[in-house]
């Protein structure tokens, strides 16, 4: 017997990279521009994705993705609703969606119907960060109920991040919570990130998001 | 806790590699992993002993090499290292840094024998 080292100098989630470029893929050859939701469990992700829908339904089609731990289809059913498509994507139990997961949910959307797919990713702040889909930009729903101590705290989901909604400001008058020294740890992670602070219950604030996410999907489709 | 995806794709990636060597055991496995990874060690090695039963890699070594974080001020360009907490530049107190060293997180080498007969 010899012993040989053979070396491999690969990413360890290159696997799960390779399946992601290839949802960008089959995004782009549609047209189609997406966006990748994260929050922690009650933040609210899925009410964020209703007023996105309600505002935006006039202009453009959106389609969802639901994840979840669970074989439940709670808020795909929210969507479907509120007249978008929308698939659900059960995890078995796993934390995170996988690049892989997130293909089959794909092939389910009529792609060549929607201009937007949003991806409701499991409600964690650990794990989604770890394993990219494939879409255009990354998004974070934080909260203000959360505490304002969460970047310091969860720092990776907040580095990969292209934006950042807070949610639930209509309750800053009732929590304790300093948006200053939120805001600071947010910029040691992510220096600049634009930030839409908003409550999806009295729907302050949302318009900023929408103007934003429409010059987005413009510049994409004329970046095509 | 997503280790144990971590580790099946460790498994597979080492294996992929190891039929690539036409290895008949695989001995050692090499990663490096930074700082601002959040992986625990113990975890990989606790899925690692169940998950890899029944391949060639049963048995193998997992030597985790941690890369300190290095961080780059965006204002002075002062380069600095941070401990478990997040903190501003030391020099001129600004918050915008960008990461040198870090964010590392692969599979750098894997340990093989082969049988004698094989590698002739």
């Amino acid at each position: 017997m010899s012993a040989i080292r053979v070396p491999v100098v690969e990413k360890i989630l290159s696997a799960n990279d390779h399946m992601a470029n290839e949802n960008r893929s089959l995004l782009d050859q549609n047209n189609v521009f997406s966006i990748n939701i994260m929050a922690s469990p009650g933040a609210g992700k899925t009410s964020f994705i209703l007023q996105t829908i309600k505002h935006l339904s006039n202009d453009l089609k959106i389609g969802v993705i639901e994840g979840d731990t669970a074989p439940v289809t709670i808020d795909a059913d929210k969507i479907i609703k509120a007249g978008m498509p929308a698939v659900q994507i059960n995890t078995g139990g796993d934390c995170h969606l996988e690049a892989v997961m997130l293909s089959d949910g794909i092939k389910q959307l009529p792609l060549n119907d929607i201009d937007v797919m949003i991806v409701e990713n499991v409600g964690n702040l650990i794990c989604p960060a770890a394993w990219t889909l494939g879409t255009h930009i990354s998004l974070l729903v934080a909260s203000v109920p959360e505490g304002d101590d969460k970047p310091y705290k969860y720092p990776n989901i907040y580095r990969g991040l292209n934006v950042l909604i807070i949610n639930k400001i209509d309750l800053m008058p009732y929590v304790e919570y300093n948006m200053d020294y939120f805001r600071k740890g947010v910029e040691m992670l992510n220096p600049g990130l634009i930030t839409f602070p908003l409550s999806c219950r009295t729907g302050e604030g949302v318009d900023a998001w929408i103007d934003w996410l429409k010059v987005q999907v413009k510049q994409y489709r004329q970046g095509k | 806790m997503h280790e144990l995806s971590v580790t099946e794709s460790i498994l597979t990636l080492a294996l992929e590699n190891a039929k690539k060597a036409n290895a008949s055991k695989v001995t050692g496995i090499n990663l490096v992993i930074g700082q601002l990874s959040s992986i625990v060690d113990d975890s990989i090695q606790f899925y690692w002993d169940t998950i890899s039963e029944g391949t060639i890699c049963l048995g193998a070594k997992l030597n985790f090499n941690r890369i300190p974080a290095l961080l780059k001020c965006q204002n002075c360009q002062n380069e600095f290292s941070i401990g478990q907490e997040l903190a501003p530049c030391p020099v001129c107190g600004s918050y915008r840094s960008s990461i040198l060293h870090g964010e590392e997180f692969y599979l750098d080498s894997i340990e093989i024998e082969k049988d004698q007969e094989d590698s002739k």
